[in-house]
Formats: C-alpha cells, sequence, structure tokens
C-alpha cells in the first residue's frame, strides 16, 4: 500500500488522489472540447487517463485499445498505484503475450466516470472546488466509447488495430464497432453482451442499494462529511464476487474448509474459508474503489443495450461492418453466459461480418478472461496473430 | 479513414501443393468459383476452408468441437462453435454463393431440415457425404453379417457420431422430394477419385465410395 500524502495542503489516501492526479499519463480537454453525454449533458472540461505500453509505428497501425471492466482500471500491466499488486491483465498484456507490448502501442484509458484519473463522481467538480458526488451526470457504455474516441484523436490515431476487451471492456469493444466501425480493424469482445439482462441489472441493483443502505454514505456526499461508506460497498462486492465465480470454481477452491478452526464457533464469525475470503475481497476492495463510482458505473452497464438503438434488430446495428471479429465465451461464466455472445455472433452472421467464435471450457466462471486459460490465451494469439497478417503488421510492429 | 481489409492470399500462407489436401476437398475446391462467399458447415480443422481462400474465396465456418473451431481461428478463418442442427436458422436467407456440408449430413439428427436449411441459406449448396451403398459396405453387411466399417469410416456402431447413413440412391430420393435440383453429381471411388462420368446412378451407387452433389432450389433460376 502507497502511504497517503500532502496534495494542495490536504492529506489524501491515495485512492483519492489518484481520482484528479493519477499516476498515469492524463489527457486534458478543456471546456472547448466538451464530452456530449447521451443524458444531454456537454460535460466540459474532463479528463482522461491512460497507460500506454509498447511503442506506435511509423505507419501509425499498430495500436490496439484495452478496454478495462467494471471496476478495473488503466493499470493493466504495471503495478497498481494504489494496491501496489501487479498489473490487472498480465496474462493477456506483456511481452511476448497476445497482446504482444514488443509489437504493439498498446492503450489502456480509464473509462469516464471512473475514479482512477478520469473524470468520475469523485473528481473535483471545477465549479465548486467539492467532488462531484452525485451532481456528476449519469454515463453511459457509448459515451466511455465517445471519450475513448477523443482520446485517440489527441494521440493522433485514426485507425486502430484492434479493441480487446472482458465483461463492461467486452460492452465498449462492441460498442466501439457500432459507433467507429472504419477506426476498428478487428475485434476482440470476451465474456460479454449487447445488452445487459434483467438478472444482472437486478444484481447492480442489489450492490447498489447496499451502498447507499450504509449511514455512512451520506447522500453521495461522504467525502465531505469525512465518512466513506465502507460497509455498504463491502457487501456490494462481495456480492458481485460471487457472481464473477462459479459454483465449481468455489467448490474446488474452498469447499466447506474450515478457516483456521476445526470445528464451527457457533457465532457468526467467519467460520468457513468462503466467508473469510469474500469479507477480505470487499474490504481490499473498498480501500481502491470510490463508491459513487460504483453507482455510476454498474448503471452505465444497465442501461446498455445495442439493439434498442437500432429498432430493436441487433443485427442492423453491425450491418455492412468491415471489422474482423473473435467472440469469445466461457463454459461457466453465468453472467455472460455462451447465449449472449451466440446473439452476438448470429447478428455479426447476418451482417455478413468476418466472425469468429469460440466457448471455452472451464470452471473458473466470468473471472476466467482475466485468469491465465491456456486455450482462451491460445485463441486470443491466434486471432490478433492472423489479424496482423491481414493488417499487414510485421512481427517486429513496424 | 477506410479500412482496406486484404482478402487473400493469408500473409504466411504456405504454398499451394495438392497432394496436401483430400481428394473430396479439391473437388469441392473447384466446383466454387473465386470471388464467392461461401458457409462450410461443420468444417472440422479448416483444411476445405482454407483451401477455398487460398483460391480466393470469402469463407465462414461452423464447427461443433471446440478443438476444430481453436484450430481454424489459429489458421485466421473465421470459424464458429455451433451446431448445423440449431444454428443455421440464425442465418439469414440467400447469405451465401455456397453452402458446403462436406461428410457431415450423415451425422446430423435431421439431415432433411439440415438440408432445407442450406438450400435457404445459400443459392447453391455443396454436400458430399459416404455413400452406404458402397459394394465394400454391402459385402461387409451381407458376408459378414456386422455393421460395416472401412478405413474412412472406423468408428464402430456405438461409438459412430454418424447416425444418419444413406446410400447415393437415397439422397437422390430425397432431394427429388424436397424439389431439389441437381445440378451436379459426382461419384468418388476409395483415394477420392472420380468415377467415369457417363455411368448409370446404379453403377455409382455401387462402386462410389462418397458422392459430391451441387444442388440449387427447383424453380428459381440464378
Amino acid at each position: 500500500m502507497v502511504n497517503a500524502e500532502l496534495v494542495n495542503g490536504q492529506t489524501l489516501q491515495p485512492q483519492e488522489r489518484e481520482v484528479d492526479h493519477p499516476s498515469s499519463l492524463v489527457a486534458l480537454f478543456g471546456k472547448d472540447q466538451p464530452l456530449s453525454l447521451d443524458c444531454g449533458v456537454d460535460l466540459a472540461p474532463f479528463q482522461i487517463a491512460y497507460q500506454t505500453y509498447g511503442t506506435l509505428n511509423a505507419e501509425r497501425s499498430n495500436a490496439i485499445l484495452v478496454c478495462h471492466a467494471l471496476t478495473m482500471d488503466q493499470h493493466m500491466a504495471n503495478v497498481h498505484p494504489v494496491t501496489g499488486k501487479p498489473g490487472g491483465w498480465l496474462a493477456m498484456i506483456g511481452p511476448g503475450q497476445p497482446i504482444d507490448t514488443d509489437r504493439f502501442f498498446v492503450i489502456c484509458p480509464n473509462v469516464i466516470g471512473g475514479c482512477m484519473g478520469s473524470t468520475g463522481p469523485a473528481s473535483t467538480n471545477p465549479d465548486t472546488g467539492k467532488p462531484w458526488g452525485l451532481d456528476f451526470p449519469i454515463v453511459t457504455i457509448p459515451d466511455m466509447v465517445r471519450a475513448q474516441a477523443m482520446l485517440l484523436d489527441r494521440l493522433g490515431i485514426d485507425t486502430l488495430f484492434a479493441v480487446v476487451g472482458g465483461s463492461m471492456g467486452g460492452m465498449q469493444v462492441l460498442q466501439w464497432c457500432v459507433a467507429y466501425p472504419q477506426r476498428v480493424f478487428s475485434a476482440l469482445p470476451i465474456a460479454c453482451a449487447t445488452r445487459h439482462s434483467a438478472q444482472n441489472i437486478a444484481f447492480h441493483e442489489l450492490g447498489r442499494q447496499a451502498v447507499m443502505a450504509d449511514p455512512d454514505w451520506q447522500q453521495g456526499r461522504y467525502f465531505e462529511r469525512g465518512t466513506h461508506p465502507h460497509r455498504g460497498l463491502g457487501v456490494a462486492r462481495m456480492a458481485a464476487h460471487i457472481t464473477y465465480l462459479s459454483d465449481a470454481a468455489l467448490h474446488r477452491k474452498f469447499g466447506r474448509r474450515m478457516q483456521d478452526r476445526d470445528l464451527p464457533t457457533f457465532s457468526f464469525d467467519a467460520d468457513f474459508q468462503v466467508e473469510s475470503y469474500l469479507r477480505h475481497q470487499g474490504s481490499s476492495f473498498v480501500e481502491r474503489f470510490d463508491a459513487n463510482s460504483y453507482l455510476y458505473l454498474t448503471r452505465a452497464m444497465d442501461y446498455f443495450d445495442i439493439a434498442a438503438d437500432h429498432d430493436g434488430v441487433l443485427a442492423k446495428a453491425f450491418r455492412g461492418t468491415r471489422t474482423r471479429f473473435c467472440v469469445v465465451s466461457f463454459t461457466s461464466d453465468w453472467l455472460f453466459p455462451t447465449a449472449e455472445s451466440r446473439a452476438i455472433v448470429h447478428a455479426l452472421n447476418a451482417g455478413g461480418a468476418r466472425v469468429s467464435f469460440a466457448e471455452i471450457e472451464t470452471d473458473k466462471g466470468h473471472d476466467a478472461f482475466l485468469l491465465d486459460v491456456p486455450e482462451f490465451i491460445d485463441i486470443a494469439r491466434a486471432f490478433l496473430q492472423s489479424a496482423a497478417a491481414a493488417r499487414g503488421l510485421t512481427s517486429s510492429g513496424t | 479513414m477506410t479500412i482496406q481489409q486484404p482478402t487473400l492470399p493469408l500473409n504466411g500462407a504456405a504454398p499451394f501443393n495438392p497432394a496436401d489436401h483430400r481428394g473430396d476437398h479439391l473437388l469441392v475446391a473447384e466446383m466454387v468459383p473465386s470471388g464467392s462467399r461461401v458457409l462450410d458447415v461443420g468444417c472440422g480443422d479448416g483444411d476445405l476452408l482454407q483451401l477455398l481462400e487460398r483460391r480466393g474465396v470469402d469463407g465462414r465456418g461452423i464447427e461443433l468441437s471446440r478443438e476444430g473451431v481453436n484450430k481454424c481461428v489459429a489458421k485466421g478463418l473465421a470459424v464458429v462453435q455451433g451446431d448445423a442442427d440449431t444454428d443455421l436458422d440464425a442465418y439469414p436467407d440467400d447469405a451465401f454463393d455456397y453452402v458446403i456440408l462436406s461428410q457431415t449430413l450423415q451425422a446430423t439428427r435431421q439431415p432433411r431440415a439440415v438440408l432445407e436449411n442450406l438450400l435457404r441459406i445459400g443459392h447453391r449448396a455443396i454436400v458430399s457425404f459416404p455413400n452406404f451403398g458402397y459394394w465394400k459396405m454391402r459385402l461387409q453387411l451381407l458376408v459378414g453379417g456386422h455393421m460395416p466399417r472401412t478405413d474412412n469410416l472406423p468408428a464402430t456402431w456405438y461409438e459412430t457420431p454418424n447416425i444418419h447413413f444413406c446410400t447415393i440412391k437415397d439422397f437422390v430420393q430425397l432431394c427429388d422430394e424436397i424439389n431439389v435440383k441437381m445440378e451436379r453429381a459426382v461419384a468418388l471411388d476409395l483415394y477420392g477419385r472420380p468415377l467415369r462420368l457417363n455411368a448409370p446412378w446404379w453403377f455409382w451407387n455401387l462402386f462410389g465410395e462418397q458422392g459430391v452433389f451441387v444442388l440449387s432450389r427447383r424453380g428459381k433460376e440464378r
């Protein structure tokens, strides 16, 4: 854990510091460059925090945009500035990995509405000098993508060689292909869907209600009141974390084993290892994530529905696309089950797209996309390599 | 800026060598004009699809087995994991110039529905299947009294995925029933070589180890 430090005369916890002054690169957009949000608000000024790995080639043709999942951020392949833990997607990104940083120029932005340096509810509202809190406008997945497109314009990158992401990141990948089809050569949407299901909205609502039921949430004004809804956000994380795993994975990892004891205590202590694990997941999460940001990002996923913007016909969204797609799902993922990926594939096929689809056998649940699942990593590598060949990228990336 | 998707040849593709390919694949590949849009249903490891793409065909594939899909993606082919019996319904009408069903018809649960779907999705269908009327098959059943097994179909009756075998004669009859026009028919011998062209049906049904048919919808000129 990185220690608290003094910024502008205020003592800030590491996560609070990152909100306005990220340790990564940051692109500032002034009042003259507003982000037009779906809710009708023009957000300006705003900023996008991002990391890059690798080198952009002379033709500017080897850029891969990696979109992060709900509670991840731009620190995909470097030590995290708040937790001190290794990067969030090392199985996928790095030298010699499928997203080969020796070959590709990798851009990982923090989403708008996030809490690691891109403008979000924890950021300082320039009009008040205080954190936005619930005054921050509601953002959507298309808003996130629009902001990323502005970042790419700033970086002078016209066409992305690939857009890659899992879960909420996968939603952004699909949105990229719908909103900016000419700018995406290949797309790898993983463990995602073109719309959030009723069950998933229900789980998100559970998490939000847990946050808002915590008296320390203070109607979202916890920064000014010096409180933090640790308990509510922790419960939200615990519930969500269960949905990222699977029955088989939990059984394999913990079974009914006891935590540091042989007999039940006949109390509500964390007797079982699985309880102890979940409590740890909850308590470590609150130290690196902003509660209001959690509300906003879950809401963005809830609102996501590509077909709704195309007369209810998903295939219309992808009609005439020239992007090469590889859709991946996991057998034990019950948050974004294979049927959701098949719906994407059917729509792409109906639109005549060049699409591959693989369902990977694993018991690791939704989280499998972040783990080193060899069959999945092999598919990602093969897809990106063949796409790179079709794009005329040589193996050195130049 | 728009993206120019180079079609083919794929970079790094090995030079073409007929000896690397199965006889029936070479025959099918010759039946498909360059530039066509093709769906290969049950594309296995993608050998035929790769052969077609090298010949300038815009190919897609469906494959049931995960291993097959993975191998295809590794080859840079656009292949989706899916089932001919259930997933063809999701494809729109007239989406492809050719839909290929190579050595797969006999493994489907509803061959007739699959065949109808092929000709709904594609302007033409190319179907190849092992001929159960082949003389060696008949001999094994007649003399040996057991379910036939050959080099090309080595599985025992209790483990074979092939649940709907037919003869060339049976297939021709089905095509008549569902109003399908046979544009071209070829019977291959055990080594994948075409039998002589002007032979009568009974000769093909006896000496053809497999049949390859180009089909189209009757009454629809294209």
